[in-house]
């Protein structure tokens, strides 16, 4: 059986928006980039609908590397969402 | 090339002879540490929050990058995560070289590359309340001067 999730991350006050630091769904059909995943991802409630309400202010990484809405994504693959960084 | 994320305090002075060696002849560190009450502030603690694997992961590239522009011997990356109180020391950037400008250069082009593509992100304790800190523009100018062709962002870059 070939794999049929991908894993989402949310980190930092995307996390709090959504309640949970990680979670994997079923990868839909016609789902080829992440910008494909939002819609979906802002249904799941109100608090991810806030998180990604202004993608402007979200970075996103596939598989810990960073993209954008036009990265392809598959099954198997992580998807995360985050605001810009604040390190160091 | 080392590059750790930890809990855990480090000893500036183990990590600088640490990267001592013959062929060294400057070390350059940098310690960013959390600004206490007495700044404009008034933030008691602050904590840490990163992506486990990609933050490794971008530390190593920005490493990696460094060790392609400049003729240095060793470096050393440590960023600490959790909790953290006013006065505590955050990151360490160490860079040694045969010669100072790759070492002062080289720490401060990881040091604006870390602020704008590790991702870590700080919460502030200010008052009893917690609050995300907002990413600056300033930081991402920073590191976007690097894009130029010039050697070092602030100076001529004419070596020793």
């Amino acid at each position: 059986m070939s794999q049929t999730n991908i894993t989402l991350r949310y980190f930092a006050w995307m996390r709090e928006h959504t309640g949970a630091d990680a979670e994997t769904i079923d990868l839909p059909d016609g789902v080829t980039s992440v910008g494909d995943l939002l819609p979906l991802l802002r249904d799941r409630s109100a608090g991810h609908a806030l998180a990604l309400s202004n993608m402007r202010t979200v970075r996103v990484a596939v598989n810990r590397a960073y993209g954008d809405l036009d990265t392809p994504v598959s099954a198997g693959d992580e998807v995360a969402f985050f605001p810009p960084v604040t390190g160091g | 090339m080392s590059v750790r994320v930890q809990t855990e305090d480090f000893d500036v002075g183990v990590e600088s002879r640490a990267l001592q060696a013959d062929s060294v002849g400057g070390i350059a560190l940098f310690v960013g540490t959390v600004r206490g009450l007495s700044s404009d502030n008034g933030v008691t603690a602050m904590t840490l929050e990163h992506y486990p694997g990609m933050t490794e992961g971008e530390l190593e590239r920005i490493e990696a990058d460094a060790m392609d522009r400049w003729p240095l011997e060793r470096v050393t990356i440590i960023h600490r995560v959790g909790r953290l109180l006013a006065g505590e020391q955050i990151v360490l950037v160490a860079t040694a070289s045969a010669h100072r400008q790759a070492a002062f250069d080289a720490a401060q082009f990881i040091m604006d590359f870390l602020k704008t593509d590790a991702p870590f992100w700080k919460a502030e304790e200010r008052d009893g309340k917690t609050s995300w800190v907002e990413a600056r523009d300033s930081d991402t100018a920073a590191r976007d001067k690097w894009h130029d062709d010039s050697a070092s962002p602030s100076r001529s870059g004419s070596g020793d």
